[in-house]
């Protein structure tokens, strides 16, 4: 059935929702793609980047003098050569509410300059770039160049940098608030509070995390000054939207002379949408030396200058009846933004969080506050689920403690509020309209999938092992495929969101397909030939796709928020509609017939009721190529294009059950058993969609069990290596027991919903949840992340969280 | 100092740093790109390469020491757009790999644990898992891989003259195969 089998079969309709095998693949597993890092242009001359050692100081002087005398050194460059550069915008700026940031991409205070030359606000911050001969050379000078610091103040965390007295980032940013942003409404939920027959409270910390995708970033700049123009080869998720910010908002050049390529990407999860120094930096460079300049970071580098994620201080309360029925939830966090505000990162920490706390429930009154602050930390960004992990990780933890509080199933208090099939469309009173669900199908799955009727066996079995055995729910939704532009427009973003797609057929009848969107690491090249394929009625082998480069390119958005399969893919969609529809019109010129006889079948046109009449798709190509005999309103040539921006965001869920044993002796967790059922509508390569799935839940397990981006009082990053900062082994987990719901979104053609990180959502919550459930005849109520043995095995002994 | 490194079945002349790295020489030395860097501390096993059969990382082994060693690095694994191996068709199979930048210090790690068991007993899932801790993938969660490397073992045991219950090890990789689908 697959080509893995070696067989052809795949020809014409239903080649989609097959899993077949990743054309990436083979190039992958030998080695043989070329990432950035493996770019090695004639004449390259190699970048570094000097980071501020410490986290907050006025600049008082920087020589630069004897780092130019070392070998192979052709230029150290300081914020003083590019004062003609504009700052890194930031184009998600929290909508509607006051925010420091005028909708204009120039001169915004706070944003972050190419090369920092007055202070300091992070560890790592780039205050001087230094290209040499080779990589080692430019290393080597960054410890010749003396820099003169005076040492200011510290903060590291959001709530402590809005406090009177606080150390100040930004002169323009008094009180270092970036945003103080509500959605909701906040006299209902109060009131609903007040009349509560029961309310619980939590204060929770959803802690800082470094997304750590295994390639680091790099860049490669090249200038033309035959041409004067600029090409840019990097770690990109989003090469259109890169072109966009550096030509017309920092550099100042004209759109069309600068192209951005993604070659291949090493993982993002979130974190390569972002405009980072190193950029503009190569560009700049390579026009001044005249010579492609290639940077590569290191994964310390990575650890205290990529976007991080996460990052809020939460006070959160849910109201509800003694009967497990809730009526309100209401939360209030300060965010952490990091010491400037990333390209995106102020709507990560606002509108992803805050529209999305009441998950699956169907609740009467809701309300979020954030305080989103600047601090002496790296800038936030979004991270793999970013936004909705965070509330669905209060939510959940939320409906644990009301759930034990009024002594009722935790599993049916969730499925006594999910919100009924009926009510879809479905405002969820904080601002986003859930496209279509069918909650309560997902959650008895998920529940009977998990054995969760035997739990209390396997306690008392595991307790006779010297083990507590804890069970923890945790249902979401998030919001995906983003998205309609006007939409977000109102969210404060500064672009179009839309997405796009070409389709152009050869004459010898094979197509090609360029997409806006750019992988890094989820085979569109496979999924979306089966996206064409399968509306075209022909064989994916047939079906060439090229994105992540803006040459080939129409425009689009990029990879992010698992908007790539409902925005792309519908976009391909419509595009091979636009091309059956032209078909149709030159098949009945070419079969004789008039228009509402022709079929388009299989991959052909023939007459109805008389399919001897045919003219199969290469013969169309052809004959559309040499484009004789076609009457004046027939363009020849097939080539069409497609801007997909879609009437709303899709919506989806899903509900996931984590179970673990915890060691009485050493506090160690382990997960033994993991269910997820996850609904991301109609999926178009199952097999891709599994590989997400799991790789997506364990991220989840990540966060709740080891990772921690840590900062001492002093702004240091401790966790800046891997060794020093855990993630996910390969024995962290067991296999996972899978299963999906399916309810298409009306708002694509395709009726598809986000996949790709959707299942991080969750798992956070279902992991803490179920420790505490473990450890709940202790009288624990709640433990922070991550759950360390340690952090448990103190819990065991009875000590204060 | 200069000195022959033997890569890929083929000596190679160069003159090195005494305080160079395998993994620099082979990536810019060499131009052999296909062997990844993704720590600066030994962490991720994106580097791995076989010295003298068994797995290394090249990230924290010195060109020096490697000279008169047999480097084996993913560009001597199979011929360049040529035929996958056994593990690295198992591997497609079950799309053991994403964004495949942890993918050939993978395939050169687990390539020891298969030739291993041609003629030993498949690894049980716990031994597999164990193999795998040297790297780290961010993409997969892993799952696939196990389920690539079983599909392997059970491939190269049922090739394997004079093995035990191939159909059985065949059948159990199929099972871990399939049941997971989403
Ligand atoms: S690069 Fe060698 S282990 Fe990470
Ligand atoms: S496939 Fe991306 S890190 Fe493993």
């Amino acid at each position: 059935m697959t080509a893995a089998t070696g067989e052809s079969v795949l020809q014409g309709q239903g080649v989609l929702g097959r899993p077949l095998d990743s054309r990436e693949d083979p190039r992958l597993l030998r080695g043989e793609a070329k990432y950035v890092a493996d770019i090695d242009l004639p004449g390259t001359a190699h970048m570094a980047i000097l980071g501020s050692p410490v986290a907050h100081a006025r600049i008082l002087s920087i020589d630069t003098k004897a780092a130019e005398q070392l070998p192979g050194v052709l230029k150290v460059a300081t914020a003083a050569d590019f004062t003609d550069v504009m700052p890194l915008p930031c184009i998600w700026i929290p909508g509607g509410v006051e925010s420091h940031f005028p909708p204009h991409p120039y001169g915004l205070p706070g944003a972050r300059p190419v090369l920092t030359g007055d202070a300091v606000r992070h560890v790592g911050d780039p205050i001087a770039a230094v290209v040499a001969e080779t990589p080692r050379q430019a290393a080597a000078a960054l410890a010749a160049i003396e820099v003169e610091y005076e040492p200011l103040p510290v903060v590291t965390r959001a709530d402590e940098a809005l406090r009177e007295g606080a150390p100040q980032l930004h002169e323009a940013v008094p009180g270092n608030l970036n945003a103080y942003w509500t959605c909701g409404d906040k006299d209902r939920t109060d009131a609903a509070i007040a009349e509560a027959e029961v309310t619980v409270e939590l204060d929770l910390v959803n802690q800082r995390t470094i997304n750590s995708p295994i390639e680091p970033r790099g860049a490669v700049g090249d200038y033309d000054p035959a041409t004067g123009e600029y090409t840019l080869y990097a770690t990109t998720q989003g090469p259109h939207n890169h072109r966009f910010l550096l030509s017309a908002l920092v550099l100042g050049i004209p759109f069309n002379k600068l192209r951005v390529v993604a070659p291949t990407v090493g993982g993002s999860f979130g974190t390569k949408g972002y405009l980072y120094p190193d950029m503009p930096l190569v560009l700049l460079l390579s026009k001044a030396l005249g010579r492609p300049v290639k940077w590569v970071d290191t994964r310390t580098g990575l650890m205290n200058s990529t976007v991080q994620g996460r990052d809020h201080r939460q006070h959160v309360t849910l109201a509800g009846t003694r009967d497990g029925r809730i009526t309100a939830v209401r939360a209030t966090s300060h965010a952490n933004l990091g010491a400037y505000p990333s390209t995106i990162g102020p709507g990560v920490a606002t509108a992803l969080m805050g529209r999305s706390i009441s998950g699956m429930y169907d609740i009467d009154a809701a309300f979020c506050e954030v305080y989103a602050a600047f601090t002496n930390t790296v800038p936030l960004g979004a991270q793999r689920g970013s936004g909705r992990a965070e509330a669905a990780f209060l939510m959940e933890r939320l409906v644990d403690r009301y759930a034990s509080e009024i002594g009722m199933d935790p599993a049916a208090v969730r499925r006594k509020n999910l919100v009924p099939k009926e009510k879809f469309p479905y405002d969820n009173g904080l601002g986003w309209t859930y496209d279509s669900g069918d909650y309560q199908l997902n959650f008895d799955r998920a529940i009977e999938l998990s054995g969760y009727a035997d739990m209390p066996a396997r306690k008392t079995e595991a307790r006779a092992r010297g083990k507590r055995l804890g069970v923890g729910i945790a249902s979401y939704v998030a919001i995906c495929g983003v998205g309609p532009s006007t939409r977000m427009s109102k969210e404060g973003m500064l672009g179009g969101t839309w997405e796009s797609a070409n389709i152009r057929v050869h004459p010898t009848g094979e197509v090609t397909v360029t997409v806006g969107s750019a992988s890094t690491g989820q085979s569109h090249g496979t999924v979306f030939a089966q996206v064409a394929a399968d509306e075209l009625g022909i064989d994916p082998d047939t079906v060439q796709v090229y994105e992540g480069d803006t040459l080939k390119a129409p425009y689009g958005q990029g990879t992010y928020g698992s908007r790539s399969y409902s925005m792309a893919a519908p976009a391909i969609a419509l595009t091979a509609r636009k091309i059956k529809g032209k078909l149709v019109k030159a098949g009945a010129v070419f079969l004789g017939i008039p228009e509402e006889k022709v079929v388009y079948a299989g991959g052909k046109v023939y007459e109805e009721g008389n399919e001897e009449n045919a003219k199969t798709f290469a013969e169309l190509a052809m004959a559309m190529w040499y484009g004789w005999g076609l009457p004046p309103e027939i363009e020849p040539a097939l080539d069409e294009t497609t801007h997909f921006d879609p009437p709303d965001f899709n919506y989806p869920f899903g509900t996931h059950v984590a179970v673990v044993e915890i060691d009485e002796l050493t506090g160690d967790t382990e997960v033994v058993a993991y269910t997820a059922v996850d609904d991301a509508g109609n999926i178009g390569n199952p097999k891709v969609a599994l590989g997400q799935i799991e790789g997506s839940i364990v991220h989840g397990l990540g966060q709740a069990l080891m990772e921690h981006a840590e900062y001492d009082e002093n702004g240091l990053l401790l966790s800046s290596d891997l060794g020093h900062y855990a993630l996910p082994r390969a024995f962290d987990a067991p296999f996972f027991a899978l299963d999906k719901t399916t309810t298409p979104s009306p708002h694509n053609p395709l009726g598809a919903k986000g996949a790709g990180e959707i299942a991080t959502v969750p798992p956070a919550a279902a992991v803490v949840n179920a420790v505490v459930d473990a450890l709940s005849d202790l009288g624990v109520i709640h433990i922070d992340m991550p759950v360390t043995p340690e952090k448990v095995w103190r819990r065991l002994r009875g000590e204060a969280q | 100092m200069d000195l022959t490194l033997n890569v890929n079945g083929r000596p190679r002349e160069f003159t090195a740093e005494p305080n160079e790295l395998l993994v620099e020489r082979l990536r810019d030395g060499l131009g052999l790109t296909g062997t990844k860097v993704g720590c600066d501390t030994g962490q991720c096993g994106s580097c791995v390469v076989r010295l003298d059969g068994r797995s290394a990382k090249s990230c924290l082994v010195l060109t020096v020491a490697a000279a008169g060693r047999e480097v084996t690095t993913i560009e001597g694994v199979a011929t360049p757009g040529g035929e996958l191996t056994g593990l690295q068709e198992a591997l497609r199979q079950e799309h053991g790999t994403q964004c495949g930048f942890c993918t050939p210090g993978m395939v050169m790690a687990l390539g020891e644990l298969v030739e291993n068991t041609a003629d030993g007993d498949a690894p049980t899932e716990p031994e597999i898992r164990e193999w795998l801790t040297g790297n780290l993938c961010r993409c997969t969660g892993y799952h696939s891989v196990v389920r690539g490397v079983q599909r392997a073992c059970a491939a190269a045991r049922a090739e394997a003259p004079g093995t035990d219950a191939v159909g059985d090890a065949m059948a159990d990789a199929v099972t871990a195969a399939s049941g997971q689908e989403g």
